[in-house]
């Protein structure tokens, strides 16, 4: 099981890394979900990997931590509205645009930067 | 138990809400209670800071969980200081938006003003990593929304940048904390110290990895080279006094490094000894270096402080890197300064901007209200490059002093003055294009660019104003305000550095955090060896801290 948690990890973080370097945003909103998706697994393999056990201690012997399934709880639940937030920007800057590169345009012949 | 120290967080959160559901369509409503809030903030903060001064550390347990369980919130002196620092900007800068009207070009403001003060305030008083973050968190979803306050198709590009860059730092910093969780079971800042001195010295890989990490995100949110990348862009786009506000924004990942790597990855623990270090050192001085040249450099005001506020996180993780008493003495002081400096030039760009079709540093026919501009915009200028007298240079010479006895001292003193040069012709140069040199133009220059985004909101704000380009009265009663303040900076540079001096020696003695932190008693308090048997007997909850206590040892 180590494994395959660790090499999901790996591969969305790897797969997430590609998209985030990309030029457009929309790979790039991807690449970040799919980071925060590798991210919250992570977290969640921080507290060790046990199966079938209470997250509450009840006279047993093994029992899952409980942290870290909060603080994925709480990372879940930001990194959720901030994909909303950058989806809601990263939508007005490209219809303002009509452009939807990340990078800043290149500077105009007078010097002045942001004449799309 | 002491609740004030959670009023700067609490009062900016109750007042947003009420402000976007109660007074949401009356604009003055919402500016007196936001002018009132932050008034209360500076009193609440200087109360702390007074508590604080002489070595006070105030715990607070949210609903009285005891330290490694619960969320703490901790006032120091450093904490508090910084509260106190932000209070006071946060004033001006509001005022400013007032007087400017920035704050009626969109909605919200205010609100989104209040909720980033809470951001920054939880940041600055957690004593909890994840709890850093989760105020990290707020601070920045509040930066958006204030980021692409009045819309424009730049700014929101610009916005685009910022908020991916700061997404993936955040992401970052949640890898970071799990490495770390993983490693030590804790999250508590003070718990950590006392757990990763122990961790044993054959087995650091895993926590050598966190605290890498750990420092990347700090040094994406202090813009330190090469991790600036997106200070410039967002930073020259956003609103004016966003944009000041934003000043304490690079404080906030300053006061981290400073926070964490004194307090658990201090200089003295052996598992990370000369990790940072190695690193540090030259990156800050690459980072004062680049941000000088950038104003230099740069062809547009804003983009010109922008790089200027870069320059001044460079000198300030110069003298954090230090990573000695008088290193970040020197930095504290150094922080305030260029917090205050780097927030009065992004406001006095804006004044410029009044009367001018852009920002390009090109002659433009002179306006009314220009030379009270330029003059400030000189004493600003004096204060960011660092020529005496004001507390620049004072600064300066704190953070020369404090490299004179490191291994580095000829790179410091080399970068740092050579970097003062080149600020200082890039300052005056974009100075006296800007302000002298519009008495020799004749012929007005056409704009022609009637697609740019900037000259359309100028004329914009010009047809709202009634024909008058001249800022407010409030704008320059703001803006000298912080020149004031900067002056007091400079003349009670004695009692300001002998309070840093005291506030970097707490944080290199922090047994009074630690033991404040982890012994005061609460719900959950942790068992001691010997009092095991007690808290067992104790009732349910003592059975499950023991056992959670179990796991952490196992997590070693």
């Amino acid at each position: 099981m180590e494994f395959l948690v660790a090499s999901a990890i790996g591969v969305m973080t790897a797969g997430g890394l590609y998209l985030v370097l990309r030029l457009r945003t929309f790979p790039v909103i991807m690449g970040m979900s799919l980071l925060t998706y590798a991210v919250n697994v992570f977290l969640f393999a921080s507290g060790r990997l046990t199966i079938g056990a209470p997250p509450i201690l009840m006279d047993a012997e093994r029992y899952t931590d409980p942290l870290p399934q909060a603080l994925v709880l709480t990372a879940i639940v930001i990194s959720f509205g901030m994909t909303a937030v950058v989806v809601m920007i990263a939508l007005g800057a490209y219809l303002g645009a009509d452009d939807d590169h990340v990078d800043d345009p290149a500077p105009a012949k007078d010097g002045s930067e942001g004449a799309a | 138990m002491n609740h004030w120290i959670i009023a700067p967080i609490v009062l900016p959160a109750m007042l947003a809400p009420f402000i976007v559901l109660a007074a949401r369509y009356h604009i003055g409503i919402q500016r007196v209670f936001s002018v009132a809030g932050v008034l209360a903030l500076i009193t609440i903060a200087a109360g702390l800071t007074w508590q604080a001064s002489d070595g006070t550390v105030t715990l607070y347990q949210l609903s009285d969980w005891a330290a490694p369980f619960g969320i703490v919130l901790v006032g120091d002196r450093l904490s508090t200081m910084m509260v106190l620092l932000t209070a006071v900007l946060a004033l001006f800068v509001l005022l400013y938006a007032i007087g400017s009207e920035w704050d009626n070009r969109g909605r919200h403001f205010h609100a989104l003003f209040q909720f980033q003060l809470m951001g920054i305030m939880g940041a600055f008083l957690t004593g909890d990593l994840f709890n850093l973050f989760v105020f990290f968190e707020v601070l920045l979803i509040a930066s958006y929304g204030l980021m692409i306050h009045a819309g424009g198709h730049v700014r929101l590009r610009a916005g685009v940048q910022y908020v991916l860059y700061n997404l993936l730092g955040s992401t970052l910093f949640l890898f970071a904390l799990g490495a770390l969780y993983a490693q030590t079971g804790t999250l508590n800042m003070a718990d950590l110290a006392q757990r990763v001195a122990m961790i044993d010295a054959a087995d650091t890989v895993g926590i050598r990895i966190a605290s890498v990490m750990l420092l990347l995100v700090f040094a994406i949110k202090a813009a330190l080279v090469p991790l600036h990348f997106w200070l410039p862009s967002s930073y020259a786009e956003a609103p004016a006094p966003v944009a000041a506000l934003f000043a304490i924004m690079t404080k906030v990942g300053a006061y981290a490094i400073i926070r964490v790597y004194t307090l658990i990855f201090g200089p003295d623990v052996a598992v990370t000894e000369g990790l940072h270090g190695l690193w540090l050192m030259p990156l800050a001085l690459v980072s004062l270096t680049v941000g000088m040249v950038g104003v230099l450099a740069a062809r547009q005001l804003d983009r010109l402080v922008a790089f200027s506020v870069i320059g001044s996180m460079g000198m300030v993780m110069v003298s954090i890197a230090l990573f000695t008493p008088t290193g970040i003495a020197a930095a504290l002081y150094y922080i305030v300064h260029s917090t205050l400096a780097a927030g009065a030039l992004f406001l006095i760009t804006d004044l410029t901007r009044a009367g001018r079709s852009d920002l390009n540093l090109t002659a433009q026919p002179p306006v009314a209200g220009g030379p009270l501009t330029a003059a400030m915009f000189f004493v600003a200028a004096i204060a960011m490059a660092g020529l005496p007298p004001l507390s620049g240079f004072v600064g300066k010479l704190l953070i020369l002093d404090a490299g004179f006895a490191s291994g580095w001292v000829v790179w410091i003193w080399a970068v740092v003055l050579g970097s003062s040069l080149i600020s200082v012709v890039g300052f005056s140069r974009a100075g006296s294009t800007l302000f002298w040199k519009a008495r020799s133009v004749v012929v007005p220059s056409e704009v022609d660019d009637a697609e740019d985004f900037k000259s359309a909101e100028n004329r914009e704000a010009r047809a709202g104003d009634d024909g008058s380009a001249v800022p407010s009265f409030l704008s320059y009663a703001a803006v000298s305000g912080l020149l004031a303040l900067l002056v007091l900076h400079t003349v009670l540079a004695g009692p300001v550095y002998r309070f840093t001096e005291a506030t970097s020696a707490q944080l290199f003695a922090p047994s009074r955090y630690l033991s404040t932190v982890l012994d005061t008693k609460g719900k959950l308090t942790r068992p001691k060896p010997e009092g095991y048997e007690d808290n067992h007997a104790d009732d349910g909850h003592g059975t499950e801290d023991t056992g959670h206590g179990e796991t952490k040892e196992e997590g070693h």
